[in-house]
């Protein structure tokens, strides 16, 4: 159970990092994006969109820690 | 995206992993003895092609348009990550990556660490963190040539960029027997978050069944448009770093 427990700490720390915010917003992102194509809209815009607010909101949570 | 420009952002993304591997392996090496600390790194690379011959026939398995969602979603993350990170320290928010000062943390840790064998380990110590070390960075390398090769279809010439990176790296570590402290590593880190930022948003749409403006050519636009916002936001956070905390400022 012990090494189970750090082999997924281990994954998680190399894919979600030191702010889980981003992972969830990525994947929120990529969500959105395929509902509003699948609604007709080309939504080529929305992650580029994202990524430009996500940045300053990551700097701050990490600088306040 | 062209064979050149795939071969450069697989090259520079590698040669930052490849100096921080090489930075912990000189400090283990130098102060635990070359031995334990060469035959962690050896079974981390072992390692590592174990991944890559588990991962890579798994992941050209995946329809194209999901390998793009799931890659453009692993990129942007990593990319952001990389991003806010250089802009911190171009900023002047977070102290610049230094090697040499890394180098000294190792090996004042290793100098006190007791020596312990196990097996055909000489030093259970130097071989953990060798191994350790090389397989974190070198986990970093496989990614970025599985993900950056399997969608521009061709992974040889990917690998071919990292495999030049580390054997560069590695060459100049053994001639000089220290850090590359010189190596602009912020500099590289800052260009590679651009590259897998922009390359996560292209990919990462295309998954999602975008069309992107003139097809691959919106690449062209994005690479510069991320370089652009970047470049805003560390001169905003040069000139007002309280804008990054709200009112009072203290250096992480």
């Amino acid at each position: 159970m012990r090494h189970l427990k750090a082999f997924g700490a281990f994954w998680w720390d190399f894919v979600v990092g030191d702010d889980w915010l981003v992972a969830v917003a990525v994947v929120a992102g990529l969500a959105i994006t395929a509902a509003l194509v699948h609604v007709g809209v080309n939504a080529w815009w929305f992650l580029p969109v994202l990524v430009l607010g996500l940045v300053p909101v990551s700097i701050r949570r990490l600088v306040r820690r | 995206m062209t064979s050149v420009a795939l071969v450069v952002a697989v090259f520079a993304a590698c040669v930052v992993e490849a100096v921080e591997a090489l930075t912990i392996l000189l400090a283990v090496g130098t102060t635990r003895g070359w031995r334990s600390a060469l035959i962690g790194a050896g079974t981390a690379v072992v390692a590592l092609a174990a991944i890559v011959a588990l991962l890579g026939p798994a992941i050209s398995a995946i329809p194209i348009d999901w390998l793009r969602l799931l890659v453009g979603g692993l990129l942007l993350i990593f990319g952001v990550g990389w991003l806010r990170k250089a802009i911190m320290r171009a900023a002047g928010l977070k102290a610049l990556h230094d090697e040499d000062e890394i180098f000294a943390t190792q090996v004042a840790a290793s100098r006190t660490a007791e020596t312990e064998r196990r097996a055909l380990v000489g030093d259970w110590y130097a071989f953990t963190l060798s191994f350790k070390g090389v397989l974190l960075e070198g986990l970093e390398v496989v990614f970025i040539v599985l993900t950056f090769g399997t969608n521009q279809q061709d992974v040889p010439l990917a690998a071919f960029g990292a495999v030049a990176a580390v054997l560069l790296v590695g060459v100049l570590g053994v001639a000089v027997r220290r850090p590359l402290a010189r190596v602009p590593e912020n500099t590289m880190k800052l260009g590679v978050g651009i590259m897998l930022t922009a390359f996560g948003i292209f990919w990462g749409a295309e998954g999602a069944g975008v069309e992107w403006p003139g097809a691959d050519a919106a690449l062209l636009v994005l690479v510069p448009a991320v370089l652009a916002v970047c470049l805003a936001y560390i001169a905003v956070l040069r000139r007002r770093p309280e804008l990054a905390l709200g009112r009072s400022l203290e250096r992480v």
